[in-house]
């Protein structure tokens, strides 16, 4: 040992591998913020600051007593989308072990609502089919996933006792089925929540869900109305565990079908034009397959494609992601106190809920788009509404984790409870967390592209509105591969720090 | 012949706890295996299972039990393979007054009446095992194995089940520590001590006292 290594041996106290990766991960933070784009580039932001608390404390509900048919298709959204994908995902889950269909789930779930909608946009036109089917492929997807770790997770005795000859079928439904379906339920309504939200984002692309007439009361400036329909949105989810019983649910989906509205009828020309001709790659479409010609434009088209536009785009997902996520871990680590009971009194922990219930039940999308109109287009609004979202998320989590935490009786209280005691111990359970919300975080930078981040899905909504289908399709399959690539790489890490969660109550 | 084992190790992963095990089993024998608790009774219950062909019906010393279903609905599962997928599954989520009515009796007999319909997750421990009973005489077949079947049983009970078992089944291979029971339902008694079969002998030859060895330390 050298001299200079005696020193650092003594100096550097050893760090564990959770806390290694943590700062690795805070490294990487701070490197991406330094070329990310964080202005504030509206001239008065806090003018229409003023004017949208203005009307958050004046909500004006006789506008939406008119739209009352806004929540209604909303919720018809959701539990139409919802429920397909989750019967279409628990049949998946019972063939979850053969390969094709694990990846099959892996791109559905790897593409975000928003470009299925947009996709069925142009087959489909402005049909309600675009919405269910926005939401029930990427649902299938997740819940094909989750459903399979549940059933594998639960090795039922009673299997092994069955007759000879009890049938596949009856055997699952009798033996395997009965003790996992509470788990399976739970994760179906956690997911109804999820598809409310995505339900009511889908109206940002003029499907008749919330999110359209949320984009039309803002762009009036009609705040006022935003927060009545806001406010009427937060009190659906906050409520649903009163109004989504066991008993009504069969009632509701016979009635949510017909809720749905009309629209455009589908063109069966537009679905064959849209497979054989639009989306393939424009130097296909132009010369025969037999020229040699044809494939060197591919290749420059590919080529043109990468360095111009998916390069820069998943340069900009990849910052926003990791600054994003960074942010989402601290807020977690500084919001969880609020709800527990290990640090504050009912009185605390009820706003402590209030506050955490309406930061996470406000879509990412919807958050930023209030910050894009405060500070305008810049990486920001993406920022602050990701980590504001998915840390309240993780503070819930958390909170409800802490409460389990059993102390000694004569532990410290505050900050030195705070710093020895809890985080200490809730940190594995963190990291998983956190882990566990990485790809949805990156999956959501995407689509905030929408909004005119120049992330991927800037790149995917130019090409759109271009009507250049052939490289919105190509950045969105660019997209998928990035984000199953972070899914892969955050199982790896999670394997490696050997982190568990129930990965139910995250994704 | 039923059953066979020809001097063989048994255990699991290769880590045997029986040593060279020869035992055969033939129709209509009924056979208590008796020995202190961890002698390897559940072992060679186990291989035998696995070995075994034709209907042979189990009862596990863990009952194997569908918690979040009634009892009703384990009992019925021991008959899943007499009816087609679609009665099992209408029986499912609507019990037919044909399959109540082959459920109840069996189910009666152990003292199970009045908890048809309830979830074997909320019965006692003596309940579940009763349950698991039940299932097993709802199944029928050429054998069964039980595991400790009486073990959560007062001794009125305990007789009330065995009979129940010798009476649906013909062969009976049952693990049990009661001396006494054993000696009352089985034909045959075989004692395991000190990793290997030390008594195998008709139930008749043999006497309460000639078993105490079996539970004294090591010889």
């Amino acid at each position: 040992m050298t001299a200079l290594e005696v020193v650092f041996a003594s100096a550097v106290p050893r760090y564990s591998a959770a806390v290694k990766t943590s700062l690795g991960f805070v490294a990487v933070a701070a490197v991406c913020l330094l070329f990310s784009d964080i202005a504030i580039t509206t001239l008065d932001p806090w003018t229409e600051l003023r004017r949208m608390a203005w009307g958050v404390l004046t909500p004006d509900f006789t506008a939406v007593a008119g739209l009352g048919m806004v929540i209604v298709q909303t919720i018809a959204f959701a539990l139409t989308g919802v429920a397909l994908g989750a019967i279409a995902g628990f049949m998946l889950a019972n063939v979850f072990h053969v390969g094709p269909v694990r990846w099959a789930c892996a791109a559905a779930r790897a593409v975000h609502e928003l470009f299925w909608a947009l996709i069925f946009l142009q087959m489909l036109g402005l049909s309600p089919l675009t919405g269910v089917l926005a939401i029930a492929i990427p649902y299938a997807g997740i819940c094909a996933k989750v459903y399979a770790e549940i059933l594998e997770e639960a090795e039922p005795p009673a299997v092994r006792v069955l007759p000879n000859g009890a049938g596949m079928v009856s055997a699952f439904f009798f033996a395997r089925l009965p003790d996992v379906w509470v788990h399976i339920k739970s994760y179906t309504s956690y997911r109804f929540e999820c598809g409310l939200r995505s339900s009511a984002v889908l109206g940002f692309v003029g499907l008749p869900t919330v999110g359209f007439y949320l984009e039309t009361a803002f762009s009036e400036g009609n705040y006022s109305e935003a927060a009545a329909l806001m406010i009427i949105f937060y009190v659906l989810i906050a409520t649903l565990r009163f109004w989504m019983r066991p008993k009504l649910i069969g009632i509701y989906m016979l009635a949510a079908p017909f809720l749905l509205g009309g629209g455009a009828a589908i063109e069966m020309t537009n679905i064959v034009r849209f497979l054989s001709q639009d989306i393939v790659p424009a130097p296909l479409r132009a010369g025969g397959l037999a020229d040699a010609g044809t494939w060197a434009a591919l290749g420059d088209w590919v080529s043109m494609m990468l360095t111009d536009q998916a390069l820069p785009g998943i340069v900009a997902t990849f910052l926003l992601t990791q600054v994003a996520l960074v942010a989402t871990g601290v807020l977690a680590l500084a919001l969880f106190p609020l709800i527990s009971r290990k640090f504050f009194g009912r009185a605390g922990r009820t706003v402590g809920h209030v506050f955490l219930v309406v930061v996470r039940s406000t879509p990412e999308f919807i958050l930023a788009y209030i910050f894009l109109q405060l500070w305008g287009p810049s990486m920001l609004p993406a920022i602050v509404a990701l980590s504001l979202h998915n840390g309240a998320i993780i503070a819930h989590l958390l909170g409800r984790y802490s409460d389990e935490v059993h102390l000694r009786p004569d532990s410290p209280g505050g900050l030195t409870l705070y710093g020895f005691e809890i985080v200490p111990r809730i940190y594995g359970q963190f990291l998983a967390f956190l882990f566990y919300r990485w790809e949805v975080i990156m999956r959501e930078t995407a689509i905030l592209g929408i909004l005119g981040i120049a992330t991927l899905g800037f790149f995917v909504d130019s090409a759109l509105a271009d009507i250049r289908l052939d490289r919105a399709i190509f950045l969105i399959i660019v997209t998928a591969f990035l984000n199953m690539g972070i899914d892969a790489l955050s199982r790896h890490i999670r394997r490696r720090l050997r982190l568990g969660a129930e990965a139910g109550s995250v994704q | 012949m039923l059953f066979r084992l020809a001097n063989e190790d048994l255990g699991y992963d290769g880590d045997a706890v029986l040593h060279g095990i020869s035992v055969s089993v033939s129709r209509g024998e009924r056979v208590a295996l008796v020995g202190k608790s961890g002698a390897g009774k559940s072992t060679l219950l186990s291989v035998l299972r696995e070995r075994a062909g034709g209907d042979i019906a189990l009862i596990p010393q863990d009952p194997g039990l569908v918690r979040s279903l009634s009892v009703f609905h384990n009992v019925y599962m021991g008959g899943l393979h007499r009816h087609s997928t679609a009665y099992n599954l209408l029986n499912l989520v609507w019990p037919q007054a044909k399959a109540q009515a082959e459920v109840r009796p069996i189910v009666k007999r152990l003292g199970l009446a009045d908890k048809l319909f309830e979830r074997t997750g909320e019965l006692s421990g003596g309940q579940q095992q009763r349950t698991a009973v039940c299932r097993a005489l709802m199944q029928g077949g050429d054998a069964v194995l039980a595991d400790e079947p009486v073990s959560a049983a007062d001794s009125h009970q305990s007789r009330v089940i065995l009979s129940a078992i010798n009476e649906v089944f013909d062969t009976v291979i049952i693990a049990m520590h009661d001396v006494d029971l054993a000696l009352e339902f089985s034909t045959r008694i075989i004692g395991i001590k000190d990793a290997g079969i030390a008594l195998d002998a008709p139930a008749e030859q043999v006497s309460r006292a000639d078993l105490d060895f079996l539970y004294g330390g090591e010889t």
